[in-house]
Parts: C-alpha cells; sequence; structure tokens
C-alpha cells in the first residue's frame, strides 16, 4: 500500500477548521519563526478514511483472529468499556489541580480511588496508586518506592540488588536497572521455577527486592513462594511481584497473603482493556502499608466525609512518575470491567482462562514437546524441539498460523525454553475456537513432519511474505524522506 | 447471573474439557496453590448487566462539573478533534491488536507507526523517532537518559521554566541513579541564560528546555544549541506540537532530541490520559533510542514492508542492559495523533497554530484592560501567557470555578514569590463571546 505521504497532494484538505472571530495577530518574529510548514500530508477526508480503514485491514485483532499471545492476556475487549471511557474525555485534569478545583473533580478522583480499593481487594494490598502508565513503568514505580522504604530505614548505601529469577519478562531487571539496581539472576528448578537452592545461595543483606512473576511466565504456580517470600523477608528485602499474569488468580490467591509487599496490575491484560496495537496499558501499583509514605503524589486520599482529596506535600514521596493522574481512560474501562463481572464474574474470569490453557496443553502434548509437564495456570510453554528435528522452527510454526488465521502464540518467549511456543487462549475462547486452533497446530505438527519446506515458505496468503529484518537494521529508515 | 457472554463455556464443554485433562472438577486445577495460601477473603461487589455498567459510569461522569470554560493548559490542551480520528482509531483492527510482533499479520499497525513517526520527524525537524513514549514528562526523563548513556556524564541541567510536572518526573526517574540535576531558576518566565552558561561545563550531558515553557513564552534556541555542544552536551527541547505549525522547529534551533506530550494531536482531555509521548533526535542518536522503532525493510520478494527494527536495543532482548524498560507504549494514542495530523495537513497544522495565537493575543488585549491587571513578560507568547493580578490568583482561581471557568493556573504552588500570577491558555475552541466572558468575569472576581 501507498503510504499517505505518497497520495498527498499540495492543498487538499481533510477538515474544515474554525474560522477567526477575532482580529489577526502580528507575525511571529523571524527569529523564532518556521520557515516551511511540517511536511504533513495533505488529503480529502476520504482519501484519509480510505487509507486508515485498508491499513485496518492488514492487521489480526482480537475481534478478527484468536490471538493467543502468551503473556499478553489478549481477552476479548467488552464495547461498553469503551463507552464507559468516552464519558470522561472533557475532564481537564489540570481542574483537580486548582485551588478548589477537587470539588469539581469529585466524580473522577472518586473513580480512581475505588479503582485502588478493588484492586487492593484483589491483589491483598493496603494502599494503591493509579499514576504508573503501564506494566513496566509500574515496576519503575514499584522499585523505587522499596528503595525510598530502604533509604528511610537507613539502608539505601547497602541494599544494591535486584534478584529475578532467569524466566522473567525483561522489562523487570530493566525496570530496576533503571531504578539503580544491579541484577541477580536466578536459574530455573528442574520443577519450573526460580531454583530453591540457589536462591538461598544468593540472598544476602544487600538484596533490596526479589521480583517474582507468579504463576510465572511458564504458566506455573511457585509451589515455594511463601518460603521465598519468607527468605527475603529475613534479609531485610522486600517482595515484588510482576501483575502480568493475574488473569490465573483472581479471588483464589492474593500475592498480599503469600508475603508480597508490592504489586503492579497490567489493567491491560487482566481488566479487559484493549492494547491499542502497543498501547496505552496502565500499570496501577499496589503497596503495603509499611510503603504508603512514600506512594507518588499527587495521592488520592478520603477525608472523613467521604471527599475525596488530593495530598501533594507528603516529605516521604517518591515524586511523580506521570504527568496527571495516570491513563485514566484506561482505568475507567477497567473499573467498568470489575463492576461489570463483580465477584463471581472475576472468579469465573480465572478458572476458565485456567481451564482453557490446560485443556490446550492436554490436547497438543502428544504433538510437541512440554518440557515441563504438569498443571498449568493460565498459560503453557511448548517447544518445538520435536520439529527441530526436521528444520523447522517456532518461527516457521508461526507463521502457518498466521495464514490459517491464527495470530501466532509468543514465541522464544520465555528464553529458558528452546524454540519457546507460549500459548494463552484467555477465558474469552469458546471451546469450539480452541478445537479449531488445536486442529491447525496439530497440522503444523504433521507438516512439519512430511512438509517442512511448506513452513519455511509461509505466509503465503498475507499482503507481504517474510520481512527482510537485517536490511530494517542496517538501513535505519524509519522516516519517509521527501 | 449468567455471565457466559465473556466466558462462553456451557456446562457441558466444561464437563468435557476437565475429562480431556484429566481432572474432576476446575477447582483441582487450581491444586498446585498450596491451601494455605488461598485466598479467605475476595470482597468484590456483586457483578451487574452491561446496561447497569453504564448507567454507573455516567452518574459517576455526572459527580463531575461537565461544563467547565476552560482557559487552562498545563501540558494538557483543549483541542479540536476531527470526527475521523474517533472513527479510524476506533477500528476494532488497530486498537483490539497488540505490538505487532508479527509483522505479516500486522502491517496496519507497522505503517502507520511508520507514518506516525514520519510526522513527528517533519514536524520536529528531526531525523529519527520512535513508535511513541508515555506521555510529555516521562518522554523528558527518557531523553535525559538517553543523554547519559550517549555522554557517559552524570549531570543533567534543567530550565525552571520547564513544566514542574515535567521536571518532577525527571527528578523521580533520576532519584537513584546518582545523577546530579541542576535548576536554573526562571528569569522574567524566560531561561536565565547567564546563569546557565555559569554552569555549563563538561560535566553536563544535556541541558533541557520547554517550548513555548510553562510560563508560555517562546525563545530562539539556536544560540543556546551552539553554546551546549561546544560543552559537549546535548540540547533536548520539550516541545508543545500544535505551536509547531508556525514556531521554529527543535530541528532548526539546532536541537538534538526534541519530546513532549502528543495528547494535542487528537487525544482527548480524560482526565490526564491516555495521551502519548513522542521523541525525536538526530540520526546519529538512534541506537540509544527507547522504545519501539519501526523501520522500512523489504520482503523475499522485494515488496515493501515494515518491521520492528533495532530491538537489540530493548528490554526483551537486552534485558537489564537495555536503552530503556518501556514495552507497552501508546501506540493508540499515536495512531490518533497521526490521523489528527493528517486530517489537519500541511497548511492546517500552520493555519490552527495561528488561531490559537489570535485568539491568545485578542484575549491578551482584554484581559489587560482590566484595572490592575498586566501581562507579566515582554517575550512573544504562543497560545498561553502569564497575567500579574493586583492579588493572589489562587482566590480568584477559587472563585471564578464556582462560576464554571477555569481562569487558568496559579503560578504561586509551582514558583516561589509568584503568588499574583496566572498562566491563561487560549485554544481555538474558544470563541471571541467567551473570552470577553471570561474578561468581564475577570474583572468582577477582582473586583469582590
Amino acid at each position: 500500500m501507498q503510504l499517505i505521504y505518497e497520495q498527498s497532494t499540495p492543498g487538499r484538505r481533510g477538515v474544515k477548521l474554525p474560522a477567526s472571530d477575532v482580529p489577526a495577530a502580528s507575525a511571529l518574529p523571524d527569529t523564532l519563526l518556521r520557515a516551511e510548514p511540517a511536511g504533513l500530508a495533505e488529503v480529502s477526508e476520504l482519501d484519509l478514511v480510505r487509507h486508515f480503514t485498508n491499513l485496518s485491514r492488514r492487521n489480526f485483532s482480537v475481534d478478527t483472529n484468536f490471538y493467543p499471545l502468551g503473556s499478553c492476556t489478549m481477552k476479548y475487549n467488552a464495547k461498553v468499556l469503551e463507552n464507559a471511557a468516552a464519558l470522561f474525555a472533557p475532564f481537564h485534569p489540570m481542574t483537580a489541580l486548582l485551588p478548589g478545583g477537587v470539588d469539581f473533580c469529585q466524580g473522577t478522583l472518586g473513580m480512581l480511588y475505588d479503582l485502588g480499593q478493588l484492586l487492593a481487594d484483589i491483589t491483598g494490598m493496603d494502599e494503591v496508586t493509579t499514576q504508573p502508565l503501564a506494566g513496566a513503568h509500574g515496576e519503575m514505580t514499584g522499585i523505587l518506592l522499596i528503595s525510598a522504604y530502604h533509604a528511610a530505614n537507613g539502608n539505601k548505601a547497602k541494599k544494591k540488588y535486584v534478584v529475578v529469577p532467569d524466566s522473567s519478562h525483561g522489562t523487570n531487571p530493566a525496570s530496576a536497572s533503571i531504578a539503580g539496581y544491579e541484577i541477580i539472576t536466578v536459574p530455573t528448578a528442574s520443577y519450573g521455577d526460580m531454583d530453591l537452592e540457589l536462591f538461598k545461595a544468593a540472598m544476602t543483606d544487600e538484596v533490596a527486592a526479589v521480583m517474582m512473576t507468579c504463576p510465572n511466565t511458564l504458566g506455573l504456580f511457585n509451589p515455594h513462594i511463601k518460603e521465598i517470600s519468607d527468605i527475603a523477608h529475613s534479609h531485610g528485602a522486600l517482595m515484588y511481584y510482576d501483575g502480568a499474569n493475574l488473569n490465573a488468580i483472581m479471588g483464589k490467591v492474593k500475592p498480599g497473603d503469600v508475603g508480597f509487599d508490592v504489586v503492579h496490575v497490567n489493567l491491560h491484560k487482566t481488566f479487559g482493556t484493549p492494547h491499542g496495537g502497543g498501547g496505552p496499558g496502565s500499570g496501577p501499583v499496589g503497596v503495603k502499608k509499611a510503603l504508603i509514605p512514600f506512594l507518588p503524589q499527587p495521592r488520592i486520599v478520603m477525608d472523613d466525609d467521604g471527599k475525596l482529596l488530593l495530598e501533594t506535600a507528603n516529605p516521604g514521596t517518591i515524586g511523580r512518575t506521570a504527568n496527571f493522574f495516570g491513563n485514566f481512560g484506561v482505568m475507567a474501562k477497567a473499573y467498568a470491567y470489575i463492576i461489570m463481572l463483580g465477584r463471581e464474574g472475576l472468579i469465573r474470569v480465572s478458572e476458565q482462562a485456567v481451564l482453557n490453557a490446560n485443556y490446550i496443553k492436554e490436547k497438543l502434548k502428544a504433538y510437541y514437546d512440554l518440557p515441563y509437564d504438569m498443571t498449568c495456570m493460565h498459560e503453557c510453554v511448548f517447544s518445538a524441539s520435536k520439529q527441530l528435528e526436521h528444520g523447522v522452527h517456532a518461527i516457521d510454526i508461526a507463521k502457518f498460523l498466521i495464514d490459517k488465521g491464527y495470530h501466532p502464540p509468543t514465541v522464544y518467549f520465555p528464553m529458558i525454553v528452546k524454540e519457546a511456543i507460549m500459548i494463552e487462549p484467555t477465558e474469552t475462547e469458546s471451546k469450539a475456537a480452541m478445537d479449531a486452533f488445536i486442529a491447525v497446530m496439530i497440522d503444523a505438527a504433521q507438516t512439519a513432519e512430511s512438509n517442512p519446506q511448506a513452513l519455511h515458505d509461509a505466509p503465503l496468503t498475507m499482503p507481504i511474505s517474510r520481512l527482510d529484518e537485517t536490511k530494517a537494521a542496517r538501513d535505519q529508515n524509519v522516516c519517509c524522506i521527501g | 447471573m449468567n455471565d457466559s457472554h465473556y466466558c462462553p463455556h456451557t456446562p457441558e464443554e466444561i464437563s468435557e474439557m476437565l475429562s480431556v485433562i484429566g481432572v474432576a472438577s476446575v477447582e483441582e486445577l487450581f491444586a498446585p496453590i498450596p491451601g494455605e495460601l488461598r485466598a479467605k477473603t475476595f470482597n468484590i461487589p456483586p457483578g451487574m448487566s452491561e446496561f447497569e455498567t453504564f448507567s454507573r459510569m455516567q452518574a459517576i461522569a455526572a459527580e463531575n462539573s461537565g461544563k467547565m470554560l476552560n482557559f487552562i493548559g498545563g501540558g494538557f490542551y483543549d483541542h479540536i478533534i476531527p470526527s475521523v480520528v474517533d472513527h479510524l482509531s476506533g477500528r476494532a483492527e488497530f486498537y483490539t491488536a497488540y505490538t505487532p510482533y508479527q509483522p505479516e499479520c500486522s502491517q496496519g499497525t507497522l505503517q502507520a507507526l511508520f507514518e506516525y513517526q514520519t510526522a513527528i520527524c517533519r514536524l520536529t525537524g528531526l531525523d529519527v523517532s520512535n513508535a511513541s513514549l508515555y506521555d510529555g514528562g516521562t518522554s523528558c526523563a527518557e531523553a535525559a537518559m538517553m543523554s547519559l548513556r550517549i555522554t557517559g556524564r552524570n549531570k543533567i541541567v534543567v530550565d525552571g521554566c520547564v513544566s514542574p510536572f515535567s521536571r518532577q518526573v525527571l527528578k523521580t526517574y533520576l532519584f537513584n541513579l546518582n545523577v546530579d540535576v541542576i535548576e536554573i531558576p526562571p528569569l522574567d518566565g524566560l531561561l536565565n541564560r547567564a546563569e546557565l552558561a555559569a554552569v555549563l561545563d563538561d560535566s553536563v550531558a544535556a541541558v533541557l528546555v520547554q517550548n513555548p515553557n510553562f510560563f508560555g513564552s517562546i525563545e530562539d534556541f539556536t544560540a543556546l544549541a551552539d553554546q551546549v555542544h561546544g560543552a559537549g552536551a546535548l540540547l533536548i527541547g520539550s516541545i508543545y506540537p500544535i505551536s509547531l505549525g508556525i514556531v521554529k522547529s527543535p530541528g532548526e534551533m539546532g536541537m538534538d532530541i526534541a519530546v513532549g506530550d502528543g495528547q494535542s494531536l487528537g487525544n482527548p482531555l480524560s482526565f490526564g490520559g491516555p495521551s502519548f509521548g513522542f521523541i525525536a533526535a538526530k540520526k546519529k542518536l538512534i541506537r540509544n533510542m527507547p522504545g519501539r522503532i519501526v523501520g522500512e525493510t523489504v520482503d523475499k520478494n522485494g515488496k515493501r514492508g515494515f518491521v520492528l527494527t533495532l530491538q537489540a536495543r530493548e528490554q526483551h532482548i537486552k534485558r537489564h542492559k537495555a536503552t530503556s524498560n518501556i514495552c507497552s507504549n501508546q501506540g493508540l494514542c499515536a495512531l490518533r495523533g497521526l490521523i489528527f495530523l493528517t486530517s489537519v495537513g500541511k497548511e492546517g497544522l500552520a493555519e490552527l497554530a495561528r488561531l490559537n495565537r489570535d485568539k491568545a493575543e485578542y484575549a491578551k488585549v482584554q484581559l489587560a484592560k482590566i484595572p490592575g491587571v498586566t501581562v507579566l513578560q515582554s517575550a512573544v507568547t504562543f497560545n498561553e501567557f502569564t497575567l500579574s493580578l493586583p492579588r493572589r490568583a489562587d482566590a480568584v482561581v477559587a472563585g471564578m470555578l464556582e462560576h464554571g471557568i477555569a481562569a487558568g493556573v496559579p503560578l504561586g504552588q509551582y514558583y516561589e514569590g509568584s503568588e499574583n500570577c496566572l498562566v491563561v491558555t487560549v485554544t481555538e475552541k474558544r470563541t471571541r463571546k467567551e473570552i470577553d466572558l471570561f474578561a468581564k468575569e475577570l474583572e468582577v472576581a477582582l473586583c469582590n
């Protein structure tokens, strides 16, 4: 397809602007004036509509295709949530920060406060900040909170390390590193989670935090999680919970009860808000009482009369992690999702997410190597090692699936599984949809044996075939010249 | 209640699936969670129907004052959003997809992001951009961290005229990294260049300025760029993108990195988000850019296509050595930005920017007619300017809120000694009649 810039015709317009009802101001002085208008495309409204509508048709999405992208929880996004979020479009965030402004924002501040309470109950925490804008942003915020806690206890210099398992999301070590820590990585044991003995050996009083995803990226619930938490606490370290996989455990187990001190929640995963082709997400962070003094400002608090206020002068705060109150529109969707599903609905979500993942695991384990063969939670991780014997890689299977109308699972993650294929069906898929997917996965496995070249050639039905990624990295052509 | 609209299995299907798995109940699947760790309470209220949910959300929205006449900015701006922005970004193929890891079935998102990166490069006059960051404040922090990596130095100099929110975010990000952040207090709503020159040496990684700044002043930073480069540092500008319709671009001024909040480009106010952060830089800095980058390439038949590129910078490959921890970005909001910019177009953006300045200049004249009110700065402004009132601005603003007018941002809470100062924003959405009403109400408020 042509780029929008290749369809541009000088003088064409996509929208009519309001006419001016005031006198024209003097021109800017030359020293401040742009020499040429920015080279934006000039197209009619219909040209623009056709272009972006046709672009959209070149995407797989949850609404058009099964999208079992492991670790991303690509569940169906209820349409009412979009309508709910649109109700809040006109509200300016600065209003709340004006003197007397909170009086005019009780609805929005109240919703954030209530969402915090709901998330605190789901995760077993005492208070939640809604400021972080995505999961990784929540991780960084959480680690900074832990750092402030250690500093307040006079341990800032001593606490230098953050421990992560080698199965962790890449964001965990990246966030801890940005927050100023060195990383200790602990290998995975045969039971599919951080090796307990190696963990014990790695733990010293210099560890500030242990970051865990539970269930982990293999989809397994760590049987030693309480012991890990007790050991961490005995060294004065705090436990950080990566909430990426929260969809598996709502109403079943609360991270706070297991000993976690800080939690981030990915609203765009567990709470059904759309992923937007990369974002926006939202990553609220919950903490235990001891960390409340360090929460970001402005902090939303309720006075004795039930009025919402903004606390802005807490001396212990880590400061501000975003300009305003977080991705409010995303939180409005998540809030609507939680109140709509309610207690029983959320429990059912986790139950069926886990049921679906185990069903796919059982149906496919005769065809694909399952390196950790045990009951999984919301996702299961296979290896294409059997197919590799025929020269077929996980990526080839992924491309074959595309031809069959399926968005591929996550491949090559977690890195500890060779040729990993990580499948997360989510609770919103029907048995029929999963059965059809299972049939295609079996077809892929059989084709790998009978005709491996067919998998190397895939995909054949898309607007483009496999791309030259080396050329992209070499050319660094990231902007249309001209 | 039957929740099968989002969890579709019938009891028969569940039984069938359980027998395939070889367990007697769904509960058995949770056996790996030790019994003593199981949740003892779960106090979420009972669920409700879609209709009741929407009604509840309407009731919440109604608790806010919906009809506020906005003369406030401070980083978020009340601009027009062409109808096409909602309709096209609302295509489910865009908004229910995720990060385009599989390019063959994600060309829609990838090409749109390539076109977005192009729009940002052309707007800023710089060479390379990425698929978006979180927001204005965090993009300042990401740019600062980029400069630390590039120069190997550990000092950031920040103009005190940069938004206090962005400065706070920057400090929070850098708080554990042994980085000195030096703030230069403003001089008459402008960068204090003498003081900056005094601290600019070979330990400085970058200087961060904002254009227009928090007071609304526009500055030419061309000479500053030379001075900063002379010290071996980078110049980072936080930019209000609508102003780039007429104001000299970061590229023209010789800046190395431009960042900013993209909310004004087709994203609703929405109580502060989601919006997006943009970043653009000189080409040689690309390997130190944070976040996803879309690049052009060809497929095996030579056909043009787009793909996530230079991924070796990113957290999912490099883990703790990544250029940033960012994973999810604000892609859909960036798409809205692209559709907005394409709808408005090349001449339209200039026209829109002029309209903003015209309205603000008109408001400036009307408001300055009020006895005791003066325009604080002599500097050139875009669509925001600072007034000096004859008394404390906070009380005036609080009083006018009661009359449905958000009169501006009082500066006293952000700058000591500025208790009488008020930053007023006038976008193209404000009519002459509304501006006249505002002037009348402000005069009344000051007489009381």
